[in-house]
């Protein structure tokens, strides 16, 4: 239950908040909006350019060889049942699978930031289609 | 036992199939032509882009695809009269590529002709490829058919000699498929000032074929499914009876008609590309009238690549597609449509599921 003491403390705190004026957390402005707009564009930048190396791999093919522009990747059926895997899986288990076959490399961690900026670029490619998770 | 010998039967006739099916042309041998003595056969490889790692290494799969079209085209019967390979032997135009490549197609029985592709051409400009395979366009007479073999994947002059500091990275910048540094294709001025000369000693009734890599119809410029001045080549061929254009670049199943022209694509040995609808922001204009492939599964190397034979008869092209995990295609002219059709999937109601794009 809520005391007296505790709900003065929290108002002079909300007080003292917006008299530092510290932003608050559902307000942004275009600049934020620009600021992040950028910030993701990078990262997908990134992902184009590991897209389009001949050094992700080990044999100098790079993913933009067979998937120009990232097409027939489809980031936006995942996951799904891969049938050729026999379970679902997210995407960036079959991005591994490619670093791994057809450019005989080693593959990266969920985590890793290129695994991250190739999904971005990928998924950026893909803007404007309709979310069809699962679809073959 | 009547069980056992119904299912034994049953092998033979399966296995008698199978051994049929092997011996590859069985669909060429059952073809049969109204005036036998002029019809013949070709065969088509393209698009092999032999890549170089380093020292004697190559990357396999390329390798692995050219291989199987050359050996498969050598058990051809009948044997066909000669094979066209229609361009980006190499993957970037080195004389390491070329000459591994050229070894391999040397594997070939048949008299052998090469059109040039992009991969080939943008490092030294076709200098070499010229020393291994002759001319870079040129024309010649077979069986009443006139043949001409055009470079369209020339660009503007500025874009070849002065936009780019190396060769090297000249190439780099050409080979990147969806590469916005890149520059439409064309057949360009000098060629066709000689294509024009050169049909001037034709009859307008005598069958024309013409080799190019790149199509000579706009399909999607981003990928140079393209050539710049495709209308200005059709012009030229117009007052012909009987055009087909066979083209390679576009690693997938495309065919079309305009006018008196028919269009065919054929397929690469190395890998397939996506047909432009599968990317979203592309405006492209796939013709209507062709029927996709199948959508390749990635898990086998060779799925959606592959090589054709062509029948040319009475002067019209009939493609066969030898294709490795799925059923074999056949896209011939109607005579009575006077367009090339698919002869299983045409018909809107005949499609099947893998041969949606998206």
């Amino acid at each position: 239950m809520l005391t007296f003491k505790t709900m003065i403390k929290g108002l002079v705190c909300i007080c003292l908040a917006s008299s530092i004026n510290l932003a608050l957390a559902d307000e942004f402005t275009q600049e934020d909006e620009q600021r992040w707009q950028q910030q993701f564009m990078d990262v997908v930048k990134q992902g184009r350019a590991l897209w389009t190396s001949p050094t992700l791999g080990s044999n100098g093919v790079a993913c933009a060889q067979c998937h120009p522009n990232a097409a027939n990747t489809h980031p936006e059926t995942y996951p799904k049942f891969q049938k050729q895997i026999g379970k679902v899986i997210p995407l960036w288990e079959m991005i591994n699978w490619c670093l791994r076959n057809p450019l005989e490399g080693q593959p990266l961690a969920a985590d890793d930031p290129k695994m991250i900026a190739i999904q971005a670029y990928v998924t950026y490619e893909r803007r404007g289609v309709k979310l069809e998770p699962g679809q073959h | 036992m009547s069980n056992i010998n119904q299912s034994r039967r049953q092998f033979l006739k399966t296995g008698g199939l199978v051994a049929l099916g092997s011996t590859l042309p069985i669909s060429l041998v059952e073809l049969a032509f109204a005036e036998s003595s002029q019809n013949f056969t070709f065969a088509y490889i393209s698009d092999a882009h032999i890549q170089h790692i380093k020292g004697n290494r190559f990357v396999r799969n390329w390798d692995m695809g050219l291989k199987r079209a050359v050996a498969e085209a050598n058990l051809l019967t009948p044997k066909p009269d000669f094979v066209m390979f229609g361009g980006d032997l190499a993957q970037l135009g080195s004389q390491a590529e070329l000459d591994h490549g050229a070894e391999i197609m040397s594997a070939l029985k048949q008299p052998l002709k090469y059109v040039m592709g992009e991969h080939d051409y943008y490092l030294d400009l076709g200098a070499y490829w010229e020393k291994l395979f002759g001319p870079q366009y040129y024309s010649f007479d077979h069986k009443g058919v006139h043949f001409i073999v055009l470079n369209s994947i020339r660009t503007y002059d500025d874009w070849t000699y002065k936009r780019w500091p190396t060769a090297e990275q000249r190439m780099l910048e050409m080979a990147g498929l969806d590469n916005p540094n890149g520059s439409p294709f064309m057949v360009g001025e000098e060629q066709r000032k000689w294509l024009k000369q050169d049909l001037t000693k034709v009859n307008k009734d005598t069958p024309i074929v013409v080799f190019s890599h790149s199509p000579l119809q706009k399909i999607y410029k981003g990928w140079n499914f393209w050539t710049e001045d495709a209308e200005q080549i059709q012009a030229l061929l117009k007052p012909y009876k009987k055009v087909s254009v066979i083209y390679g670049h576009v690693h997938q199943i495309q065919y079309n008609q305009i006018g008196n022209i028919s269009f065919n694509s054929v397929m690469a040995t190395a890998w397939p590309w996506p047909y432009p609808q599968s990317y979203a922001q592309a405006e492209q204009y796939l013709p209507k009238l062709t029927v996709p492939m199948n959508r390749a599964d990635p898990f086998f190397d060779r799925d959606a690549t592959g090589w054709q034979f062509v029948n040319l008869a009475n002067g019209n092209v009939d493609l066969n597609f030898t294709l490795y995990n799925n059923k074999d295609r056949v896209v011939r002219f109607s005579k009575a449509n006077k367009h090339p059709e698919d002869q299983d999937y045409q018909a809107e109601k005949a499609r099947i599921d893998p041969q949606r794009h998206y």
